[in-house]
């Protein structure tokens, strides 16, 4: 196979290398993914001894993930002595396989870097809050971040986190931890159809008592006077 | 001949996967189809102990993949049962010893030959459970019911769904009728209305597990005994009967046990 980092003049390299803080950013171009992938697995098992124990953030721009893809490739890299810390697309899909694989979607010290790499696409979306949505069950050991709101439809199972900085909306039970307004927002939510969290914090307040038996039926948290407590969803409530 | 490879997996340690393997293996035996176990537990064998091999081992799976055997040469003859073969770990070194690939390519070489690929998995999350996880067809999460073995099942079958194995399927272990009657531990309903997959075994708490563990022959060549009955039903169910799940005889107020557990 050629060598396309080798190659000059017309033919662009399949990516591009940078060092960064945490080691390395690897900056994929645009093209098929397997062959890209072929091709990036191939110049670095030439090049295997410079790879030995790196750390690699991958940008992969705009491809399209699903998580058997992305498990192939870290399993491949660590091969090579590589760990995939994190995995840098535009794709919510990709980045969503990444999360669901406990690879991280950002680079602190690069986060500068990335959107220069790539023109930013034109806001197609109605202004307001964004929000992650997520059609399955949280087992334990999920743990999901967002800056905005969160919505689950499924379960929340004991062990699973959630940390939104918005509201954290359950259409299922809610056995689990969650943090909402973690920016500080006192008037953000927790709500689900039943209510046997684990913990529950909102703001900088924590639910406190002793672990509550739920009812089956919708409930919601909020701080009312200061503190979290957790109240049947009625229409006159909310 | 094209085998299904079957991971047998749990998280915590001490659920029975290795005892579930080899049973399962066994009782798959008997019923005619060909089976080989590949104990993925490396640095920490005990399948062959509980199958009663572990004399004849000569090579392991690490020679295997590093070349230094044949795959033919590493794989023992079970005792009793002809069509049955054991692929051991090795004991002296770890589970970075081999890779996902390495997992990926053993199988498929021994897919043409077999009906069954049955693995057995160390304890954990890391690199050996990526290993064990790589070549899998059907993962199997076996569970004993009390909460911190759930808790770590829950943990397991969402790495499971995360890599697109899943959904896996349950085994719910060392299961007490008479301590889930009195309310001392939790029921089958418990479990499966939190880990919600599919129930394929529910195994009886019994002592001939154990003795028949320490004599190497598995429980399951006794087809009478009650653990034995419970891992041939999960090996007939494997290969895609329906069997009832036999009456457990516990009557409970299902919401009441829920709330109590949480």
């Amino acid at each position: 196979m050629l060598n396309s980092a080798t190659l000059t003049g017309e033919q662009p390299a399949v990516f591009q290398i940078k060092g960064i803080n945490d080691g390395l950013l690897i900056t994929l171009r645009e093209g098929e993914w397997t062959v890209l992938r072929e091709q990036l697995l191939g110049n670095i098992q030439e090049q295997s001894s410079f790879f030995q124990g790196a750390r690699v953030a991958l940008d992969v721009g705009n491809q399209v993930l699903k998580a058997a893809e992305l498990g192939a490739l870290r399993d491949k890299l660590g091969d090579f002595g590589i760990t995939l810390t994190a995995v840098i697309s535009t794709s919510g899909i990709t980045e969503k396989t990444a999360l669901m694989l406990g690879i991280a979607t950002q680079i602190q010290s690069a986060k500068k870097v990335i959107p220069a790499a790539r023109p930013k696409e034109e806001p197609t979306t109605l202004p307001g809050e964004a929000a992650v949505f997520l059609h399955k069950t949280l087992r334990s050991g999920s743990r999901i971040e967002s800056p905005g709101t969160v919505i689950i439809l499924g379960d929340v199972n004991p062990g699973a986190e959630i940390f939104a900085g918005g509201n954290v909306i359950i259409w299922g039970r809610m056995r689990g931890t969650a943090q909402a307004g973690s920016n500080g927002d006192k008037t953000a939510i927790v709500c689900a159809m039943e209510m046997t969290p684990m913990n529950i914090r909102i703001a900088e307040v924590s639910l406190e008592g002793k672990p509550r038996k739920g009812k089956l039926q919708p409930e919601f948290a909020s701080i009312v006077s200061g503190t979290v407590i957790i109240q049947p969803w009625k229409h006159s409530t909310y | 001949m094209t085998a299904k490879v079957v991971t047998v997996t749990s998280g915590k340690g001490g659920v029975g996967k290795t005892t579930t393997t080899a049973n399962l293996a066994v009782a798959l035996s008997m019923d005619g189809a060909k089976v080989v176990c590949i104990d993925g537990d490396i640095g920490l064998r005990n399948l062959d102990v509980i199958m009663g091999l572990e004399n004849r081992i000569v090579y392991d799976l690490v020679d295997v993949v590093e070349g230094r055997c044949r795959l033919r040469q590493a794989m023992i003859r079970d005792k009793q049962n002809p069509e049955l073969y054991l692929i051991p770990a090795a004991q002296t070194r770890d589970k970075s010893a081999i890779s996902p690939s390495d997992m990926v390519r053993l199988c498929d070489e021994l897919r043409p030959d077999f009906d069954w690929i049955l693995i057995d998995s160390p304890a954990g999350i890391e690199r050996g459970f990526r290993n064990v996880l790589a070549p899998a067809d059907i993962v199997i999460v076996v569970t004993n019911p009390e909460v911190s073995a759930v808790r770590d099942a829950d943990r397991i079958i969402g790495l499971v769904e995360a890599e697109e194995k899943g959904p896996a399927q349950l085994v719910i272990n060392r299961l007490n009728a008479s301590m889930v009657k009195r309310g001392d531990m939790l029921s089958v309903e418990d479990v499966t209305e939190l880990l919600a997959v599919k129930l394929i075994g529910i195994v009886p708490e019994d002592e001939m597990v154990i003795s028949s563990a320490n004599r190497g022959t598995p429980v399951a060549n006794d087809a009478k005994s009650r653990a034995g009955q419970a891992f041939h039903d999960i090996a007939r169910r494997l290969q895609g009967e329906e069997i009832v799940f036999p009456s457990l005889d516990v009557k409970e107020d299902f919401f009441k046990k829920l709330f109590r557990v949480n």
